[in-house]
């Protein structure tokens, strides 16, 4: 079984967005998105010993990606396909899930793995769009994942608890950081990663046109920055017996009960 | 009052020495192992990797991976701190014909220089000692230039393990084999998670440990190859930040005095230090002898207070703290140097075995130097072919450092910080002779008493502490989170203490610790090992500071 | 503007978050549409024209009883091409995040997520999305139509204006993909209340406490308001409460409506952990305790006083 887990490569330190540019401030350190080590985590789990699953990390960033791609590598995945082209920087959602889905289209894996969100946008989306545009059923939210005989059944956490769906491969699959404590790196791991196959590819090997990636590929845009509105004095008050009611009062006012 | 050594941590170097225990087709074969991505380390690495691309016979022989450095932060820099202003001649003769100065990440040539004597509310500029001139020199941050040291070891064929931890010297017959890296994903109590890794043997042809202050495995090698030198070590707790500034800072500041005290009694040894970084930041730090006495000490709270003084709070106009952190300095000198540098498999260079000139208040050059002159030695031992584990192949070594301008250095200034314990004026009297006579006069060399055999008296000390206002002052906590520290809640404490300890003890620690980690409670301390920065300054004081699991810690980027 | 408000449902109700998006949309001026997707969901029709639906569509079926998202898609693809709307609006949930991004994909259009703000400025269209840990706010827009947004949680509160919906019924068509994922069990709500994530309310307990024993009074408060329990790492690192539920640098990252911080400091490792709550409420009997130098409320006193007491009057209001 071919399993492809597309990971994200995010600023290791405190993010900053840079004002200039209206992006986020990719300088600095760069490490693998932790909620994509439960993705890299479960694939492993999921080939097992099997000498002929292959687990394949897809992801769009620059060259420099590669260095933090490597620590999935050292987990155990067998591969890392890196989209990597300048016309693609500033790639929205639109954009960026065309793009990962002409990656996947050409990888065709059975199973496809995202994390639970991005550490930087936050953005817990995109596979609904990836799985849209390769047209497989998804499952997200997945908190325990089990394939056998070409179906899968994930338990699929909610608002209202665990609803449990089951679905044919191929499929796309989102899990949850419940789902799995990712593995640390064995030593041996780590120095063998950098011999596995790292493959960078571009917008033109993957047939995408140039005006469905980047800012033309892009339906949204980011006007301005700023601070959050200040949260306002904090009331104070020292507790003469009716503490209790004040606090219930102010609550009313700010309609928090 | 009690002294720290009457209470020593539960911690026998021998559990740091073992001989290799995985099944040998498990043992990960390197050529050579470097502990410790500082300049020292990867000086060493750097070097190596050079000789080899010239000899690729010698590099054949050392296999599939002839050069490993094994860090334990997250990257190489994450656990780096310094000033600093580096002086250039060692990075110049390593890089020799292949970088230049201009090619190097430093912040600009020191180009104007003063020293203060402070009181509370005055500034007395006072000409700048002899040791201390500066010219020539650059102001760097050390986990900036470890990174750049870092991907230029790389360039040459080292291989850079970070995340990864050296918690054992792998000793067998008398000789050094190796390292054992700590095991990752154990529990509070010691108990296995699900993501349990463990560690693994690390055998190597020849190890150099260049693990910088308080080395682990430094101190177990000592131990066990009888290399004492003839002083114990001693050491200064160094806490510092970095500021963006609104003007630029154009020369490199020293200050002496307060918030110091200079009575003899008080053993409060130190100053400050002020270097310009590029246009838009500065860094400013408070270094103090882990000698002194008060327990009402705290370094944190004394550089606080430093930023409150007029001279200070002027630079930091209008600016912004961006990092901080905290570090310990190897103080001893030449006379606690180690007697000898290598044993059997073994070097030891840096801070480790305590480079340090505390006068000039310069080590990166020397951990550089005698990283370098480890490397050539090492070489050496693997070109003739010989047994590099036979007593006296790496001897060497100790020959080159011996006529280094590192020993030079080191003799000519090496009973300056002693006489400071004397008090400041004294000292400083002392200090002066020492310079104008290049050393040799006093005659004679002084003795150093452990940090952990001060007694401690009680002065009302913390009064004076400011309240952080979350602008210029900071509390102990926000500054951790600020050194990016993500250590694991439940990962096993890496610190030994014993815990039932007096008030006054558990005081001392909790102020000595800049990161918060102790705390005093009924009959004793109470620690949450997930605060550590992993200074040291524990170690200097009664407790032990043993590697945390690889990866966590301190992030620092800018120190 | 011609907006779609796409109306999430739950056991026969429709929920809170969709109306207050539908009544923001209905604010923002023209007729509002919504859609709701279902099976035997006519009854909730009329509900979603009181909360300012002109035109409410109706895609009511079997294949769509299930809560899941890729059916939903296509349903409200298919709408949005034959009526043109400009614009389409979604309070987020779980299923609806699903929604709205494979609804993205399926018509290239821009969706911006995590808004808890959207206006009209010069003709077009801003939204306001915190990040970075709420540390920053960013104006966002869209390029081209439709404009796709996911409003965050308990951002707009629904406004009954009692008016009455024209109602359609769409014919469902779904693609094959779409129907492939299956439900084998739908879940119920929990019995043990909301997990932290998904709490609206949290009340939070900390060393002031002074004891295991009394995070009763945290679980009490927590259940009179409906919310989940949280705590901090000094209390979980000495054992009293389960890591699951640890709130902070080093544990989880939450932003409720109302966060009741009880006996916490609230140093910074705690701060970044719950400073996106809309209200914070914080009882201390440390004056100088952190968390009263952002809480919205701070109130100096005993905990063991306030907090009972806290309960009995939240558990009154809501008898009555």
């Amino acid at each position: 079984m071919k399993i492809a887990v597309c990971a994200k490569v995010v600023p290791e330190q405190a993010r900053r967005i840079d004002s200039e540019t209206k992006r986020l401030d990719r300088s600095g350190e760069q490490a693998l998105n932790p909620f994509d080590a439960n993705a890299v985590e479960e694939a492993l789990r999921l080939k097992g010993d099997d000498a002929d699953a292959e687990v394949v990390l897809v992801s769009l960033g620059p060259e420099r990606s590669l260095d933090a791609l490597r620590k999935a590598l050292a987990m155990g995945a067998d591969r890392v396909v890196l989209v990597s082209d300048e016309a693609a920087a500033g790639s929205d959602l639109v954009a960026s899930s065309y793009t990962l889905a002409r990656a996947l289209e050409r990888e065709q894996p059975e199973l496809v793995l995202f994390g639970q969100q991005a550490n930087d946008s936050d953005g817990a989306v995109m596979w609904a769009a990836v799985a849209d545009r390769l047209r497989r059923p998804l499952i997200s939210q997945v908190a325990e994942l089990t394939v056998s005989d070409g179906k899968l059944r994930g338990k699929r956490q909610t608002e209202f608890g665990y609803d449990v769906i089951e679905a044919p491969l191929p499929a796309v699959v989102a899990v949850s950081d419940a789902i799995n404590e990712p593995r640390y790196p064995s030593l041996k791991g780590i120095m063998g990663a950098k011999k596995k196959p790292q493959e960078t590819v571009s917008l033109a090997d993957l047939g995408v046109e140039a005006d469905r990636a980047g800012e033309p590929g892009s339906r949204t845009e980011v006007y301005a920055i700023g601070e959050p509105p200040p949260r306002g004095e904090t009331q104070r008050i020292d507790d003469d017996g009716s503490g209790a009611e004040k606090i219930v009062e102010f609550l009313l006012e700010r309609k928090a009960l | 009052m009690t002294k720290p050594s009457e209470y020593p941590p539960p911690f026998d170097v021998s559990e740091a020495i073992a001989p290799p225990t995985d099944p040998e087709d498990e043992r990960i074969e390197v050529g050579v192992a470097i502990v410790g991505a500082g300049p020292a380390g990867l000086a060493c690495a750097i070097r190596l990797g050079q000789l080899l691309e010239a000899a690729p016979t010698v590099a054949e022989r050392l296999g599939e991976v002839p050069l490993a450095v094994v860090e334990k932060g997250k990257q190489p820099g994450s656990h780096l701190l310094s000033g600093a202003v580096v002086n250039p001649r060692a990075l110049q003769r390593l890089f020799a014909g292949r970088k230049r100065l201009d090619d190097m990440p430093f912040y600009g040539p020191v180009e104007e220089e003063s020293v203060y004597f402070l009181t509370s509310n005055r500034a007395v500029r006072i000409p700048t000692p002899p040791t201390m001139r500066n010219h020539g020199n650059r102001v760097a941050s050390l986990a900036q230039l470890g990174r750049w040291l870092a991907e230029q070891a790389e360039e040459v064929g080292a291989t850079i393990l970070p995340e990864t931890a050296a918690t054992k010297l792998l000793v067998d017959h008398g000789r050094v084999r190796g390292i054992r890296t700590g095991d990752k994903g154990r529990g509070r109590n010691g108990e296995e998670l699900p993501n349990f890794e463990p560690g693994a043997d690390v055998v190597a042809r020849i190890t150099v440990l260049a693990e910088g202050t308080q080395g682990h495995l430094t101190g177990a090698a000592i131990d066990r190859f009888g290399l004492e030198g003839e002083n114990p070590q001693v050491w200064a707790l160094g806490v510092k930040e970095v500021w963006r500034v609104a003007r630029p800072l154009r020369r490199v500041i020293h200050t002496m005095g307060w918030p110091l005290r200079a009575g003899a009694k008080y053993r409060e040894f130190g100053g400050s230090f002020i270097y310009p970084m590029g246009e838009d930041m500065l860094t400013l730090g408070m270094v103090v002898g882990l000698d002194y006495r008060d327990v009402e000490l705290s370094v944190h709270d004394l550089l606080q207070e430093l930023k409150t003084h007029r001279l200070v709070r002027r630079l930091l106009e209008g600016g912004e703290r961006i990092a901080w952190g905290a570090k310990t300095i190897p103080e001893g000198g030449f006379l606690s140097l180690p007697k000898r540098l290598h044993a059997p498999g073994i070097l030891l260079a840096g801070d480790g075995p305590g480079f340090v000139n505390v006068p000039a208040l310069k080590g990166i050059h020397y951990a550089i130097e005698t990283g370098t002159l480890a490397a050539e030695a090492a070489f050496a031992a693997l070109q003739r072919g010989e047994a590099v584990g036979r007593p006296g192949a790496l001897a060497s070594y100790d020959a080159a450092v011996r006529q280094s301008f590192v020993w030079r250095d080191l003799e000519q200034v090496r009973n300056m910080r002693q006489a400071f314990g004397r008090g400041f004026w004294l000292g400083g009297a002392l200090a002066g002779a020492m310079t104008a006579s290049r050393g040799k006069f006093p005659p004679g060399d002084a003795r150093t008493e452990p940090d952990a055999d001060q007694e401690l008296i009680r002065t009302d000390r913390a009064r004076s502490y400011p309240a952080p206002d979350g602008k210029l002052t900071f509390d102990k906590l926000s500054s951790v989170f600020l050194s990016g520290n993500k250590t694991r809640d439940d990962a096993p404490s890496h610190i030994r203490v014993q815990t039932k300890v007096p008030p006054e003890l558990a005081e001392l620690w909790t102020r000595m610790c800049p990161a918060q980690v102790y705390e005093p409670t009924e009959g004793g301390v109470d620690v949450t090992a997930s605060n550590c920065v992993q200074c040291g300054a524990i170690t200097a004081k009664g407790g032990r500071l043993t590697p945390a699991e690889g990866g966590s810690g301190p992030e620092y980027t800018l120190t | 503007m011609s907006t779609l408000v796409f109306l999430e449902h739950h056991e026969g109700e429709l929920q809170k978050d969709s109306l207050g998006v539908l009544g923001k949309a209905d604010q923002l001026g023209d007729d509002v549409a919504a859609l709701i997707a279902g099976s035997g969901v006519e009854g909730l029709a009329a509900q979603a024209g009181r909360f300012g639906a002109a035109k409410v569509y109706l895609a009511d079926d079997p294949a769509l009883e299930a809560p899941l998202p890729q059916p939903r898609v296509d349903v409200a693809a298919d709408l949005v091409r034959r009526h043109g709307f400009d614009t389409v609006l979604f309070g987020a949930t779980v299923l609806t995040a699903d929604v709205a991004a494979g609804l993205a994909a399926r018509l290239d259009a821009g969706l911006n997520w995590d808004l808890v703000d959207l206006t009209e400025e010069d003709g077009k269209l801003v939204g306001k999305r915190p990040a970075l840990d709420d540390t920053v706010y960013v104006d966002v827009g869209w390029k081209g139509e439709p404009r796709l947004a996911l409003i965050r949680t308990g951002t707009f509160e629904p406004v009954e204006t009692g008016g009455e919906a024209e109602v359609e019924q769409v014919d469902v068509a779904l693609e094959d993909f779409s129907t492939q994922a299956k439900m084998i069990e739908q879940a119920h709500e929990e019995s043990e209340g909301p997990s932290i994530e998904d709490a609206d309310v949290i009340v939070a307990g900390g060393r002031g406490l002074g004891g295991p024993e009394n995070f009763a009074l945290v679980e009490e408060l927590a259940k009179a308001l409906g919310g989940a329990v949280a705590a901090t790492r000094a209390v979980v690192d000495a054992g009293w409460y389960p890591y699951s539920t640890q709130v902070g640098q080093t544990g989880k990252t939450v932003a409720p409506r109302l966060y009741i911080a009880v006996g916490i400091s609230g140093a910074i490792q705690h701060k970044v952990g719950m400073q996106g709550s809309n209200v914070i409420v914080a009882i201390n009997k440390d004056p100088n305790a952190p968390i009263f130098e952002y809480a919205d409320l701070g109130v100096v006193g005993d905990l063991h006083q306030i907090v009972p007491k806290l309960t009995e009057l939240v558990r009154q209001r809501r008898a009555a």
